[in-house]
C-alpha cells in the first residue's frame, strides 16, 4: 500500500510539474519577448502584469470547435497531437532535479537512452499531423520535421554520449554523481551542441522552418484549431522544460552548486534551467530563421564533427586520468 | 530472450509457464504486437502500415522491458521508433502518400513471401533455442539486460563481432553515398530535372523544390544509418 502510495504521489507531483512549469515558460515568453521589443505584452488579464493571460487563451481555445477537414485522415488526424505531448510528460519522470532518492520520478538505470529515444518518439505527432491533414503546407511542414529530426538526432546524440563516456554511466542521477565543477569546461563544447541540437528538434527559433509562417502558414499543424491546436502548443513549451532540465542535468551539474548542496540542490536545478529557458527565449528574439538548406548544412558540417571531435576529447582525457 | 524470462527466479518458482503477472502481460503485449505486425502487411493504406508498424516495434520494445532488458529496449525505440519509422514516413511523403486505401498496395508475391517469412521465423526460433539452451544464467550478479552487463558483454566477449558489424556498416554508408551520387550525376547529364520526385511532391510549393533537390536528401538517410 505504501509503495503504491509512493507511485502516485511521484506521478501526481510530475504531472503537476508538467501542467504548471510550460505554461510559466510560456508566459515568461510573452514578457520577456516584450520587454526586449519595447513593448508591455499582456496586461489585463488577471490584473497583475497580465499573469492569467494563457488561462484566458487556454479558456479560448477550449471553446472553439474542434474541424477536422473533410479529406484528412480522421484517426491519425486526432490523435497526433497526443503522439506529440505525451512523450515529453513521460521523460519529466526520469529528470533528477535534487540529490535525494525522493527528488526523480523515476531512476532508470539507462536514463540517458530513454529521455533521447523518448523525445524522437514526440515528433511522429508531427509527422502524423503533416501527413493527415490532407493540406499540401501540413505535408511539407511534416517533410521538413522529418528531414530536421534527422539531421539533429545524430549530434543530440552524440554530445549525450560524451557525457556518459565521463561519467562511466547512462543513468542520470548517475552522472550528476560523477559530475566536478571541471566538467563545465571539459563538455562545454558538448553542451552547445547538445543544446543547440535540442532546440532544432522541438523547432524552436531559429530552427523554426517546419512551421515557418511566412511560408508554410504553420506547417504540419496549419489545419488544427481548438484544444489540438493547444496541446501542439503545449508540447512545444513542454520540450522547452524538458530539454532545459536535461542540459541542466547533463551539462551543467544539476543539483551542484557554490553552496546550500543539502537541501537546496532543487533550486540550483531549477535555477540553471530558468535560466536556459530564458536563452531559448532569447534566441527566438534575436536570431532571424535559418533556411532549409542552412539547417542541414549547420548540422552535417559543423555540429556532427564538434560533436565527434567532443568525444575524442572525452576519451583522451578520460584515458589521461585514470 | 524467451528462455531467459522462463530462467527468471519468478518462474522458477512457479515452474515453467505458470501464469504470473509478468508473463500474462508479456503473452498480451505479444499479442498485440503481433496483430499490429499483422495489420501492418496487410492494410491497403501506406502511411496507416507505417505507423502500425511503429506500434509493433514499440510493443517489441515493452517485450524487451518485461525481460528486464532496459538498455536493449531504449535502444530499439531510439533507433526503430525514433529514426527507421521517421525515415520510412519521409521517404512515403518524399513520393506518394495519398489519405485512403491504394488498390494497387497489393503484390502477387504474398504466397512466396509468407513461405520466407515463416521460413525466416522457424530457422530464427530454431537457432536461438538450440544455441542457449545449456546457458546458465548466473542469477547472483546484477541483473542481466542493465546497461553494464550488457556493455560488459559486448565488449569483452563479442568485441569482434562488434567490430566487424561496424565495417559492415561502414560500407554500407559509402556504397550509399556512391551510389546517390552516382544517380545525381546521371541525372544532370540528362537534363536539368534533378529530382522529379521531391519535385511532385513539394507541388505547387515551388520555392521549396529546387531546395530540396538541392539538399539531396536521399543521401542524408545513408549517412545517418551509416553512422549508427
Amino acid at each position: 500500500m505504501n509503495d503504491a502510495l509512493d507511485v502516485a504521489l511521484r506521478l501526481l507531483v510530475v504531472f503537476v510539474v508538467f501542467l504548471t512549469f510550460p505554461l510559466i515558460v510560456g508566459q515568461t515568453e510573452h514578457k520577456v519577448m516584450a520587454h526586449m521589443q519595447g513593448r508591455l505584452g499582456p496586461m489585463y488579464a488577471g490584473g497583475f502584469h497580465g499573469w492569467a493571460q494563457l488561462i484566458a487563451d487556454g479558456v479560448k481555445f477550449a471553446q472553439k470547435e474542434d474541424v477536422v477537414p473533410a479529406g484528412a485522415d480522421r484517426r491519425v488526424f486526432q490523435l497526433a497531437p497526443a503522439v506529440a505531448l505525451l512523450p515529453y510528460l513521460l521523460v519529466l519522470l526520469a529528470i533528477p532535479i535534487g540529490p535525494s532518492e525522493g527528488a526523480v520520478g523515476q531512476v532508470l538505470d539507462a536514463g540517458v537512452f530513454f529521455v533521447l529515444a523518448v523525445m524522437g518518439v514526440g515528433v511522429l505527432g508531427s509527422l502524423m499531423a503533416g501527413w493527415a491533414s490532407a493540406n499540401k503546407f501540413s505535408l511539407l511542414g511534416g517533410l521538413r520535421t522529418a528531414a530536421q529530426l534527422l539531421a539533429y538526432e545524430l549530434p543530440m546524440l552524440l554530445a549525450a554520449a560524451s557525457v556518459a563516456m565521463a561519467a562511466g554511466t547512462v543513468s542520470l542521477p548517475g552522472i550528476l554523481h560523477a559530475f566536478h565543477w571541471w566538467w563545465v569546461p571539459w563538455q562545454i563544447v558538448g553542451a552547445v551542441v547538445f543544446f543547440v541540437a535540442g532546440l532544432a528538434e522541438l523547432q524552436r527559433p531559429p530552427f523554426d522552418m517546419p512551421v515557418a509562417d511566412s511560408e508554410i502558414i504553420f506547417g504540419a499543424y496549419t489545419e488544427y484549431t481548438g484544444l489540438r491546436f493547444a496541446l501542439f502548443l503545449l508540447s512545444e513549451y513542454a520540450g522547452i522544460v524538458v530539454l532545459c532540465g536535461l542540459t541542466t542535468v547533463l551539462f551543467l551539474g544539476g543539483w551542484h552548486g557554490p553552496w546550500g548542496a543539502d537541501g537546496l540542490g532543487w533550486v540550483w536545478t531549477l535555477l540553471k534551467a530558468a535560466i536556459l529557458a530564458f536563452v531559448v527565449i532569447w534566441l527566438r528574439v534575436t536570431y532571424p530563421r535559418l533556411r532549409e538548406d542552412q539547417l542541414q548544412k549547420l548540422s552535417w558540417t559543423l555540429l556532427v564533427p564538434l560533436s565527434l571531435a567532443q568525444i575524442a576529447l572525452t576519451g583522451i582525457v578520460k584515458v589521461v586520468i585514470s | 530472450m524467451r528462455l531467459a524470462s522462463s530462467l527468471n527466479p519468478a518462474a522458477a518458482q512457479h515452474g515453467f509457464l505458470s501464469p504470473t503477472g509478468v508473463e500474462i502481460a508479456f503473452l498480451l503485449v505479444g499479442l498485440v504486437t503481433f496483430g499490429a505486425a499483422l495489420v501492418t502487411v496487410t492494410t491497403r493504406q501506406l502511411v496507416h502500415a507505417a505507423l502500425w508498424l511503429v506500434v509493433a516495434l514499440g510493443g517489441l520494445a515493452v517485450e524487451y522491458l518485461l525481460l528486464t532488458a532496459e538498455f536493449i529496449a531504449w535502444v530499439q525505440v531510439l533507433i526503430y521508433v525514433g529514426s527507421v519509422v521517421v525515415l520510412l514516413l519521409f521517404g512515403l511523403m518524399l513520393t506518394k502518400a495519398p489519405i485512403g486505401r491504394s488498390p494497387d498496395a497489393d503484390s502477387g508475391n504474398r504466397w512466396a513471401a509468407l513461405t520466407v517469412a515463416v521460413a525466416a521465423a522457424v530457422a530464427l526460433v530454431w537457432v536461438v533455442v538450440d544455441a542457449f539452451r545449456a546457458t546458465w544464467i548466473d542469477l547472483d550478479g546484477p541483473p542481466a539486460g542493465t546497461t553494464r552487463v550488457t556493455g560488459e558483454s559486448l565488449f569483452r566477449h563479442w568485441v569482434l563481432p562488434f567490430e566487424a558489424l561496424s565495417v559492415l556498416l561502414l560500407a554500407a554508408l559509402v556504397g550509399a553515398i556512391v551510389l546517390s551520387r552516382k544517380a545525381t550525376a546521371d541525372a544532370d547529364a540528362s537534363g536539368p530535372t534533378a529530382g522529379p520526385t521531391a519535385g511532385a511532391a513539394a507541388g505547387p510549393g515551388a520555392t521549396s523544390g529546387p531546395k530540396a533537390t538541392a539538399d539531396t536528401p536521399v543521401a542524408r538517410p545513408g549517412e545517418k544509418e551509416g553512422a549508427r
